[in-house]
């Protein structure tokens, strides 16, 4: 309130008008040298879904410096300011503070990552407002379809870049192919949003499974943080399973494993999705974690580089290292992305304010970006791009405890491989 | 045949595991009346200094109790003297509003102090060890210790109420604080006590929730309810009852989860319901409460 004589209040305003606005741009001197571009960024950074934006403020550093010039709108350049909000993994929460970025901060862009309970929530509240928002780290069919998305008409102002669930099925029957096995599977799959999109009879996993010749065992949805498998271990014994599939949570993947491995159950092939993204996962399953396999978005193998900062995959995932001493974790690449996208786009709108262009140059991207190329208009669906998903194995010994070696790339084989499958020993 | 036994095994042993969860909060209950909904991210506190005290000495989990048990007594000791006294006798809702509160700080200081990473501590082969019974049953030795922990903690718990000068104390200020006080008991001192020993036994549901799987620091609260139906079916202020109760979850829910796996914590639940219809105070209840 000190400075509250060098602000015009309204009644002044009022009162002697034009003295009023000259007033005004003393106490705002950044009116009247420009607009400013505002990104709008919305992540878990805290509660459950948190390890998703681990590496959050890493690649923000990085964006903030590569675009710390500015960008050039026309014959200006309009500085950008990334403003960053936690969804607290609350998909509440998620929904109040896109409202706070749209209404208060009055972003220009919207940008939002990981998971369904994160961007779902946000990309309704942008479509509402009528406000551009790019999203990611989320199946594409979570996002489309839960939102009520109807494949003839799609969405206008929202827009997402990600695989989706047929990418997955093909990426784990393409890796359990490369093993020899009975092909008998047992099927993980909670009651959750992922676990009864993978479950589903008519789209899911079964369908595809029966076509190829596999036999799954599907014993039922469980609850997340589940204490105890037995149940499912004894039907996957009996039905002589050989691959284990499914997507659960970290802890219920370590309870099942050490549980199986108690009770004398070895399957061949463990392909699971969710649990086995990060590696401090496989850190805590001691030494039985080699060769468990998992679908594979991005890694410092993948040859694409940023748009931005021209540095590569590697050099991106070398940075983070460098910086946290951490190994990389795969949302990385495309937290990045998503930001290269922001800022592709921004540069061709006419910039700050300006939503109906903005909105006009997300839907006509078409970069190279460090997660792969990304354009809409090519996708299933007109507001989804998708990007190249591989399958790949934890192996001990390399630079790390566990390494992710790329073990199928017959979904995108511009990514090259790092090995064959290997049955788990 | 082996199924039917093999599920009534593995569910006693995970019934284990819901009494070590539930041993402190029913002490805690049985000496204070005070309901601890901190409890399962007291759990994962005691967790993440074994996991610290690992990371710092390098000794096995299961020998970083040596330290972790003093340290999470003090906790206990200074939380119950320095915050959790102020609350107590005004009712029953500002233990439940303060203990929810710390719920959420504790919670977020993990979050800052270690990340959101998953953690886990390792046993080595221990943890994957089994005994074979037959062709299709076995028993992991984990799953044993953890039970045998249980039962061995719960029977200490039951010593020390019963046989020490504390222990009697504790039943002193429990039945009748007022009359307590007027023998010269110190009840604030007491009720530190008490939250000490309760989060010393925290400290091994941590350790075997540590080394069992995962945990990370948002983990806490999906504990507290198992541990609480345990306590309610054995009835308040019972620690043997707790033990029991624990075994009837696990039970309850590893025959679910034989029916159909979305009926594991149905079951339990089930249990919980007509344990509350038939014996609303819980099946072995404290004679005066």
């Amino acid at each position: 309130m000190r400075e509250r004589g060098n602000h015009p209040n309204r009644r002044g305003v009022l009162k002697t008008g034009a003295a009023g606005v000259a007033l005004a741009s003393l106490g705002f001197p950044a009116i009247a040298q420009g607009k400013k571009i505002k990104l709008g960024y919305v992540s878990p950074q805290t509660g459950p879904l948190a390890p998703f934006a681990e590496a959050d403020n890493f690649v923000i550093d990085g964006i903030r410096e590569a675009v710390k010039a500015g960008i050039k709108i026309g014959n200006g350049t309009q500085p950008v300011e990334i403003i960053v909000k936690d969804s607290q993994s609350n998909p509440n929460r998620a929904a109040e503070v896109a409202a706070d970025l749209i209404l208060k901060d009055q972003v220009d862009l919207m940008l939002v990552a990981s998971t369904p309970e994160t961007t779902n929530p946000v990309c309704d509240q942008c479509e509402v407002n009528e406000v551009p928002c790019v999203s990611s780290v989320a199946p594409w069919q979570p996002w489309f379809f839960a939102r009520g998305g109807k494949p003839e008409v799609g969405f206008k102002h929202t827009y997402h870049f990600f695989w989706g669930l047929e990418d997955v099925i093909a990426v784990f029957t393409n890796m359990w192919g490369q093993v020899a096995t009975n092909k008998s599977v047992g099927g993980l799959f909670p009651n959750d949003g992922d676990g009864n999109a993978w479950g589903d009879k008519q789209r899911g996993f079964p369908p595809v499974l029966e076509k190829q010749g596999y036999k799954l065992t599907d014993p039922g949805r469980f609850q997340n943080l589940n204490d105890n498998f037995s149940a499912q271990i004894s039907a996957f014994k009996a039905a002589n399973a050989e691959i284990v599939t499914g997507v659960v949570i970290p802890p219920d993947l370590t309870t099942f494993w050490n549980q199986a491995r108690q009770q004398g159950f070895k399957p061949k092939v463990v392909s699971i999705g969710k649990a086995l993204l990060f590696p401090v996962v496989l850190e805590g399953l001691g030494d039985a974690g080699h060769n468990l396999s998992t679908e594979v978005w991005w890694t410092p193998s993948h040859p694409f580089k940023s748009s931005l900062t021209g540095a590569s995959a590697k050099e991106l995932a070398d940075g983070y290292t460098a910086a946290t001493k951490k190994q990389w974790t795969q949302p990385i690449g495309f937290v990045h992305a998503l930001f290269e996208v922001a800022v592709d786009v921004m540069k061709r709108s006419k910039g700050a304010g300006e939503r109906a262009s903005i909105l006009d140059a997300v839907a006509k991207t078409k970069i190279d970006s460090v997660v792969g190329p990304i354009a809409w208009g090519a996708g299933p669906v007109k507001n989804v791009a998708k990007t190249p998903l591989v399958g790949g194995q934890w192996r001990k010994g390399g630079a790390f405890k566990y390494d992710l070696v790329i073990t199928d790339n017959k979904t995108a084989p511009n990514i090259p491989a790092g090995g064959k499958m290997e049955a788990i020993g | 045949m082996t199924g039917a036994i093999d599920t009534i095994l593995q569910g006693t042993l995970l019934g284990g595991l819901y009494a070590l969860f539930a041993a402190g909060l029913s002490l805690i209950f049985g000496v204070m009346r005070l309901v601890n909904i901190a409890h399962g991210d007291l759990i994962v506190l005691a967790a993440y200094t074994a996991f610290l005290a690992v990371q710092l000495t390098g000794i096995d989990p299961l020998s970083s109790l040596i330290i972790v048990v003093p340290v999470m007594f003090v906790i206990g000791y200074a939380l119950q003297r320095g915050l959790l006294n102020a609350t107590l006798g005004r009712g029953i809702l500002p233990p439940l509003l303060v203990t929810f509160g710390l719920s959420i700080i504790i919670q977020n200081a993990l979050l800052q102090g270690f990340s959101a990473d998953s953690r886990k501590l390792l046993l080595g082969p221990f943890e994957t060890a089994s005994i074979p019974l037959g062709p299709d049953l076995a028993i992991g030795w984990f799953p044993l210790l953890i039970f045998a922990t249980a039962v061995v903690v719960i029977a200490a718990l039951q010593a020390l109420l019963h046989r020490t000068r504390i222990g009697r104390a504790f039943r002193a200020v429990s039945d009748d604080p007022e009359t307590a006080r007027l023998y010269g008991v110190d009840h604030r001192h007491l009720f530190a006590m008490a939250m000490g020993v309760a989060l010393a036994v925290v400290s091994f549901a941590g350790v075997f929730l540590a080394i069992r799987t995962n945990f990370d620091p948002a983990i806490g609260p999906a504990r507290l309810l198992f541990a609480f139906e345990a306590v309610i079916i054995g009835g308040l202020g019972s620690l043997w009852g707790t033990l029991a109760g624990g075994v009837i979850l696990g039970i309850a829910q590893t025959v679910g989860a034989k029916i159909d796996p979305a009926w594991q914590l149905l079951a339990g639940h089930i249990a919980f319901l007509l344990v509350l219809i038939f014996r609303p105070r819980g099946l072995f209840p404290r004679a005066v409460d």
